[in-house]
């Protein structure tokens, strides 16, 4: 109980903060919008739908990738993240509250993407929200991790990349399985277990990220 | 000083402590094994009806795959008991073990590229289930040195470094249960759940290469854990 309310204190502090500074969500919702763009004429004219969701995911993995690299910066400019870890709590909640926020902007910044995706370029089925859903998980969760890890490096920016896309691939996979594969629920299946394992590995692993 | 210099790291100077093979009979081991193997693959084993001589690449090709992924477990292992036990020497050993699997991993990438080259055609083809696993894990392993020597040494490097290298083996499986869901096959399934699908003379010769490429992975493996040992002990004696 002591631990949901540890959660819901720290995530509540990160939704609050971008309420205020909006720093990282209309930077989402551009990045996202611009990539569309950048899509529509990289892709050759003529081809298929089916290229068309493949790139989906990669404007999700990318825009991701956005939030997760600003997701601990704060922590580290302001030395929050020193006191965050004194603070009587378990660790793994800093992580999981982070993830939490996380997740809520990428699922915000989903909500324009997906119908403007569907706009520019073709519908989206219910299995492929299912499985946009799913991924959101994993790539939150991972994604977190490697942001803390990445931080706590020399190279910081630089690194988060490097490590996270690596592990992202399963998850683009699955995603496009889902998308355009013939049996979505085995994808969608593989998705659940990749966040369930991932989300196991992340909560017992934080504490000897931010511990120095 | 002097004095305080040979007393001092007194649990550092056994370089090759709880080791009972000496390394030069490993290395002798190694360097017979792996000859023999190479005799035996080139003058013993028949040609395949399907695909002739080329086939042979196989009885290395599928050995040293699987000393990278035994590399890569075993650099998982160490960093579990760095975590776990604080094991003083688990964070080398585990960053030497994952340095022997990128090695390795580098070697599977070449040698099933000439493979698929020669079989298909191509020498990169995308619907290679095992080709394309390595790629993943070489890009994954590779940035654990990017990240490795992006960090200081010291503890924080240490915690880190086993923290991405367990992150490897949730990674392998799930990468490789992805990559199986995604594609058709066309990879030769070399072992089946009926257990291995051939038998006779050229199990046997498989056996024997895949014991000398596990050989010599444990040889190189304990000269660099050496190597850096000694490295680390004479620092200390310089600076003391």
């Amino acid at each position: 109980m002591r631990y949901a309310a540890d959660v819901g204190a720290l995530a509540r502090k990160d939704l609050l903060l971008e309420l205020r500074a909006r720093d990282t969500l209309p930077s989402m919702l551009l990045f996202v919008v611009s990539v569309f763009v950048v899509f529509h004429f990289s892709l050759p004219a003529g081809s298929s739908d089916v290229a068309a969701s493949g790139l989906l995911w990669v404007a999700i993995v990318f825009t991701a990738l956005l939030a997760l690299g600003r997701a601990f910066v704060p922590e580290r400019e302001q030395r929050v993240l020193d006191a965050l870890v004194l603070a009587p709590c378990d660790r793994s909640a800093i992580w999981l509250a982070k993830s939490i926020a996380t997740f809520a902007f990428l699922a915000a910044a989903e909500v324009v993407a997906v119908p403007v995706f569907a706009l520019f370029f073709k519908p989206v089925s219910g299995p492929m929200l299912a499985g946009i859903v799913l991924a959101d998980v994993g790539i939150c969760t991972v994604g977190t991790f490697v942001g803390a890890t990445a931080v706590a490096t020399r190279a910081r920016e630089l690194l988060l990349p490097l490590l996270f896309l690596p592990l992202a691939i399963p998850l683009v996979i699955g995603g496009v399985g889902a998308s355009v594969g013939g049996d979505p629920a085995r994808y969608l299946g593989f998705l659940a277990l990749y966040d369930l394992l991932f989300a196991l590995l992340c909560w017992a692993a934080f504490e000897y990220v931010v511990v120095e | 000083m002097t004095l305080v210099a040979l007393e001092a790291p007194r649990h550092n100077v056994a370089v090759g402590r709880r080791h009972r093979i000496p390394l030069p009979a490993l290395a002798v081991t190694c360097f017979v094994l792996v000859t023999l193997a190479l005799a035996l693959i080139f003058f013993v084993a028949p040609n395949d009806a399907d695909q002739g001589f080329r086939q042979r690449i196989f009885y290395f090709h599928v050995s040293i795959a699987f000393t990278s992924y035994l590399c890569f477990g075993a650099g998982a292992w160490k960093a579990l008991r760095h975590l776990w036990k604080r094991d003083p020497y688990a964070d080398l050993e585990s960053y030497v073990a994952v340095h022997q699997g990128v090695i390795f991993g580098a070697l599977v990438l070449l040698t099933g590229s000439i493979w698929a080259k020669t079989s298909w055609g191509h020498w990169w083809v995308w619907s290679e289930d095992q080709l394309v696993l390595f790629l993943v894990l070489f890009l994954f392993y590779a940035a654990y040195f990017m990240l490795r020597f992006s960090v200081d040494a010291g503890p924080q490097r240490e915690n880190l470094s086993a923290v991405y290298a367990l992150f490897g083996v949730v990674l392998v499986p799930v990468s490789f249960m992805a990559i199986r869901l995604s594609q058709r096959l066309i990879h030769p399934q070399v072992f089946t759940r009926h257990g291995a699908n051939f038998g006779g003379w050229i199990l046997a010769i498989y056996l024997i290469s895949q014991f000398a490429v596990l050989v010599l992975a444990y040889t190189l493996y304990r000269v660099e854990v050496t190597g850096k040992l000694l490295d680390k002990r004479l620092r200390e004696l310089r600076l003391a």
